[in-house]
């Protein structure tokens, strides 16, 4: 079995990958809106390989303070997948779920943090169902954990994952907004031979 | 001072004696600082992996790891007039962002990275000075080789030179 050649991808693995951020995430989209009882917008995903040290940049600055959820994706395919939200819209989205103002814009206690956790569990868990019965791969999630830090470092995780066989991160960022101002993404990173299963299941690849 | 110089992910860079040099957001990866103390030279790091000879794929880039990463640090640094004998270095990062259950390799890569810097600089005869290492927050790092200050800053926590 090939695997996928970093180094040689083409646009055409660009615009399915793209389309599976495009159904993961308009699947987490459509209950985070049930959550929030309000309508959340998708932005069209973005397919990139990134250098290493620019990684920051696509997202705001190595020092932006974001709250991330990361878990871990298991089954036939292996890797990891990451809802990173500001700061702001972390603090906003747990005061709207729980119905009470925020008491310290800087910190998050104890059950912001939990409620947190869990939204980001039922998030990226709709997101891997949808890519599940896209693809008819088994595909199961660890329980997640959840930091927030600089931006920088929390996507240091991730890119050493890549780091390990190459020099660029393959990330699936999915950005979504609602009305107010929650701003978040997603980053999907299968490992390198979950790429190719994926494509493969989809039938772009041999 | 000057702009600092900025050092990216998997990325090295030297800075001469009158400049500051920096790497933000450093999460399990570690900034390793290097200075002759006597003509002031500096350098800095932001490797990312331990070891450049158990990795498959295509590693053209030696910044990305412990090893080569230092060992390019230093010559870059010899290159630029600094003695070898008379580096220092200061060390910070390698923390563990997330933990899992199952903690694999991967989430002990923060630990991983420190051990192989100092192994490296242990056989370069270069010693340790100071070290903010490990724990689980994510650190961004300045460095002045005229002093040797090494500053280190992390959300939610006061400022630390070592």
């Amino acid at each position: 079995m090939a695997e996928l050649d970093l180094n040689n991808v083409d646009n055409m693995y660009f615009d399915v990958l793209r389309e599976i951020g495009n159904i993961g995430a308009g699947n987490a989209a459509t209950s985070l809106a049930q959550m929030l009882q309000t309508k959340v917008d998708m932005m069209v995903p973005r397919v990139a390989l990134i250098n290493f040290n620019e990684i920051g940049d696509t997202i705001g600055g190595d020092e932006q303070i974001m709250a991330g959820i990361y878990l871990l994706v298991q089954g036939d395919i292996q890797g990891s997948i990451m809802f990173l939200l500001q700061e702001e819209s972390a603090h906003t989205l747990v005061s709207r779920l729980m119905g009470m103002p925020c008491e310290d814009k800087h910190s998050f206690n104890e059950m912001e943090l939990s409620a947190l956790k869990e939204i980001g569990n039922i998030i990226t868990g709709a997101y891997l169902n949808s890519l599940s019965a896209l693809t008819n791969l088994t595909i199961t999630e660890s329980i997640p954990d959840l930091k927030v830090d600089m931006a920088g470092a929390i996507l240091s995780v991730p890119a050493i994952e890549f780091g390990m066989v190459g020099d660029k991160l393959l990330m699936i960022q999915t950005s979504f907004t609602d009305d107010t101002e929650i701003n978040g993404f997603f980053i999907l990173v299968p490992d390198l031979p979950s790429y190719g299963k994926l494509l493969r299941a989809l039938g772009v690849m041999q | 001072m000057a702009n600092l110089i900025k050092v990216g992910m998997a990325d090295l860079k030297i800075c001469p004696p009158d400049r500051g040099i920096t790497t933000l957001g450093l999460g399990s990866c570690v900034g390793v600082a290097i200075r002759d103390k006597d003509n002031k030279q500096g350098g800095l790091a932001h490797v990312m992996l331990p070891d450049s000879t158990i990795m498959r794929g295509s590693n053209s880039n030696i910044a990305k790891f412990a090893d080569t990463g230092v060992m390019e640090l230093v010559r870059q640094m010899e290159a630029a007039g600094a003695i070898r004998r008379r580096m220092v270095a200061k060390i910070a990062g390698g923390a563990k962002m997330f933990s899992f259950a199952n903690s694999s390799d991967l989430m002990n890569v923060g630990d991983r990275n420190v051990a192989a810097v100092k192994k490296v600089l242990k056989q370069l005869n270069i010693p340790i000075l100071a070290e903010d290492t490990g724990l689980t927050f994510g650190r961004t790092v300045e460095f002045f080789p005229a002093t040797g200050d090494f500053v280190i800053k992390a959300v939610g926590k006061p400022v630390r030179t070592i």
